[in-house]
């Protein structure tokens, strides 16, 4: 400890190098930061998915609608503890770009299958009640200003016209990464209205709860089963697999932007790794004079090492702390990556990583110090 | 009078140590940023080269793309019959109703399943879009359940080669042939017959997803929109193809973009940053030189010029060499989903040469940026006291 006034002074002896230095490891960190959050966001969906859900879709594709008539039959397959359906709405608020999800939900089975969305419960029985009632995520909210009781009309691009909901309720994700973009609606109400109109009495897709993760590859091949060889074939798979494959379906722009950050990452932690073993290697007679005064070996490593040290740290806590910054300010795309959060996960994956390059670019130049003779140290004044 | 450049060029290669590592921040930097800008360019070039801009798409009005739009048969036959619309010579309208559907097919990469665009039309299509090819086997016979498959749905897929037999919507397909629509987003869809491809996705096969039909002449468009719009019997929305394709292309480039200048931006942050810092200690390290050449008579000016040459050289091979590293990028194929149409998606990146020229700008910017400082440190010395120090 008594060492420090000494390292500071080091540190402060050439400001605008430390400030820099400092400064490209914030960046790198920074970088980091924001790269971990854009993969999160790629990927969205997959980590928070529910292990005990199952997506039921049209085996065609998922374009392809299933009948009501289903939800019933699936009750009945063994270790099914609950179903409930959705239907893409598709529609848009304003202008195309303001896009977010919505779903025409069945209200009575849809809130137990997703108990990860809070929604106050006077809230929820005022959606109940209002036929033209929504629920809308907290993050498409503060997108656009809604409050409860806000009348917002959509326009229908796959039933066409102008629908107007009522905001009923907002819900809040219980945990980091819950996707809060979401704008639900009866899906009783879809029916009522399209009847003049195409696809009464089927659905999206299915949403079923089953009773133990562990079947559900055997549940999945039951209900497929099930529906084998009728009119609408089943495709089943779980959430997390659905969530997946969509995510993969991103492709190789994810895996690209990926291997170049890291690329970039990787280059920039190397500049600042050799900046500071630049600032060691000046600095080698004076190290010298210092072994004379008969400071050990040992001490000359520690001094040196926690110089690198310090600049790693503040570096990276600086980088981390804008990056989170950053993240809570919102997704940057405006409405296209709605899962962008930095995990404190994440941030201490960010954190080691810059210790570890303070103690990997000041070890050499620490080690060489502590190998340094003194006689040919101080021939170099 | 000015320093002779001789100086700078020789001091980084006295110093080359340092001057590489400036190097490889820049050229990292204008690489990642070249390599983003060719990725969107690429995903909307793919878009916007599968528009003519001799046709005209019809959809239903207020239809956000294909996948919502519906056009019925009556429609259909009084569009066709618009005296712009080109006939061939069997004096047949060159009109083109399609259906627009996804289906779920294996990608041969991961094993997981992706949305293909499935499109049913008439062989007509052929003379509507004269930029798609035949390249292998034959076009589909109409009321036979028969597909044609993309030149980059091929490559992506498992299972379409020529000959194999594909089941979807309770149908076995045979692949008959495989077509090539100039790299444009045709390429990574599947063609079947209409009334075939409508029984199987059980819609009715009197309604299609849009019509598009080739014009006179482009200059036509104006006058074909009009007439269309104002015919009471039809609710359609009109626009150039390439214009709607264009407009397909729109979330997943401003996704790319944005993030690609975001990280570019970022990383431009961190290059300056080396690059002040190399400048910045070879100022340090050389200033007994700029205080002799300062005693020799060369003046505050030309020391600033001098470093700020050697700033600039070292960015400009950086910015360079960037645009080296990237070049192989070109016509790189990768694939993703566009989300505005739920559709996989093949497409080549560009880089073209304004990327490459945009690149060495950034590369020149930020050595200026990282060299001024320096310079105008260096041009400050003592004199005096410079020449004394060790």
């Amino acid at each position: 400890m008594k060492f420090l006034p000494f390292i500071f002074r080091n540190l402060f002896r050439k400001k605008t190098r430390t400030a820099l230095t400092v400064g490209s490891i914030a960046v790198a960190l920074f970088l980091f930061g924001l790269l971990v959050a854009i993969e999160t966001a790629l990927n969205a969906g997959v980590d928070v998915a529910g292990v005990d859900r199952l997506i039921v879709r049209n085996k065609t594709s998922l374009i392809m609608p299933l009948p009501l008539a289903y939800q019933e039959r699936l009750r009945q397959i063994d270790h099914v503890n609950e179903a409930t359906f959705a239907t893409w709405f598709g529609g848009i608020y304003q202008e195309p770009k303001n896009f977010f999800p919505q779903f025409a939900i069945d209200t009575e089975t849809y809130r137990t299958l997703f108990p990860e969305f809070v929604i106050p419960d006077d809230q929820w029985q005022a959606f109940l009640a209002d036929q033209e009632g929504a629920v809308v995520g907290k993050l498409t909210a503060d997108r656009f200003g809604w409050k409860v009781g806000d009348r917002i009309p959509i326009q229908g691009t796959i039933w066409t016209g102008t629908w107007d909901f009522n905001i009923r309720a907002i819900y809040e994700g219980s945990r980091g990464g819950d996707d809060e973009s979401q704008f639900w609606f009866q899906w009783k109400y879809l029916e009522e209205r399209r009847q003049t109109s195409f696809g009464g009495g089927t659905v999206g897709w299915y949403t079923v709860k089953i009773d133990d993760p562990d079947n559900a590859v055997a549940v999945s091949k039951a209900i497929d089963d099930r529906f084998a060889n009728s009119a609408w074939e089943t495709s089943t798979e779980t959430e997390a697999a659905f969530a997946a494959g969509f995510a993969k379906q991103i492709g190789n722009i994810r895996m690209l932007i990926m291997s170049i950050g890291s690329v970039v990452l990787f280059t920039l932690l190397l500049v600042t790794g050799n900046t500071m073993a630049m600032a060691v290697r000046e600095r080698v007679p004076e190290l010298g004079v210092l072994k004379t005064l008969g400071f050990g070996d040992k001490t000359v490593l520690f001094m040196v090492l926690s110089e690198s040290l310090v600049i790693a740290a503040v570096g990276g806590a600086l980088g981390l702390g804008l990056a989170k910054l950053f993240t809570l300010g919102g997704d940057p795309t405006g409405g296209m990556l709605p899962l962008f959060h930095l995990s404190s996960g994440d941030m201490v994956l960010g954190a080691t990583i810059a210790l570890v390059v303070g103690l990997v670019a000041g070890s050499i130049p620490a080690l060489t110090a502590m190998n340094l003779r003194i006689v040919d140290a101080l021939r170099r004044v | 009078m000015a320093i002779p450049f001789s100086y700078n060029i020789r001091s980084v290669v006295a110093r080359w140590k340092a001057a590489v590592v400036s190097v490889l921040g820049i050229a990292g930097t204008v690489g990642v940023f070249i390599a983003m800008l060719a990725m969107a360019k690429g995903f909307q070039a793919t878009l916007i080269s599968s528009g003519s801009t001799s046709n005209a798409i019809i959809r239903r009005a207020g239809a956000a793309s294909e996948m919502d739009s519906g056009v019925s048969l009556d429609q259909v036959r009084v569009i066709a019959d618009a005296t712009q619309v080109a006939r061939n010579t069997g004096g047949e309208p060159l009109s083109s109703p399609e259906v627009v559907v996804i289906g779920a097919f294996q990608l041969k990469k991961s094993g997981t399943d992706a949305n293909v665009q499935i499109r049913g039309m008439t062989p007509l299509v052929l003379e509507v879009r004269p930029s798609v090819e035949v390249i292998a086997g034959r076009f589909f016979e109409p009321g036979l359940a028969e597909l044609v498959v993309g030149s980059n749905a091929l490559e992506i897929y498992e299972g379409f080669d020529l000959g194999s037999t594909v089941s979807f919507g309770s149908q076995d397909w045979k692949v008959v042939g495989i077509f090539d629509a100039g790299g444009s987003a045709f390429d990574s869809e599947i063609w079947a017959d209409y009334t075939i491809l409508s029984q199987a996705f059980k819609r009715p096969t009197t309604v299609f997803s849009s019509l598009t039909t080739r014009l006179n002449s482009p200059t036509d468009f104006e006058s074909f929109k009009d007439a269309l719009t104002s015919d009471p019997r039809l609710t359609v929305q009109v626009e150039r193809e390439q214009e709607y394709y264009a407009q397909q292309s729109q979330m997943v480039s401003t996704l790319i973009r944005v993030l690609g200048f975001l990280v570019a931006f970022v990383m431009a942050i961190g290059a300056v940053f080396g690059a002040l810092n190399t400048m910045y200690s070879a100022v340090a390290a050389r200033a007994r030189e700029i205080a002799t050449m300062r005693a020799l008579g060369f003046g505050g000016g030309s020391v600033v010029l001098s470093f700020l040459f050697e700033s600039l050289l070292i960015a400009v091979v950086g910015g360079v060499l960037g645009c080296i590293a990237v070049l192989p990028l070109n016509g790189f194929t990768a694939g993703t989903i566009n989300w505005q149409t739920f559709s996989h998606l093949a497409f080549a990146f560009k880089v073209t040469p304004d990327l490459l020229v945009a690149g060495v700008v950034f590369a020149v910017l930020m050595g200026l940026l990282g060299g001024v400082l320096p310079a105008i440190r260096a041009a400050r010395l003592q004199v005096a006291h410079a020449l004394r120090e060790l």
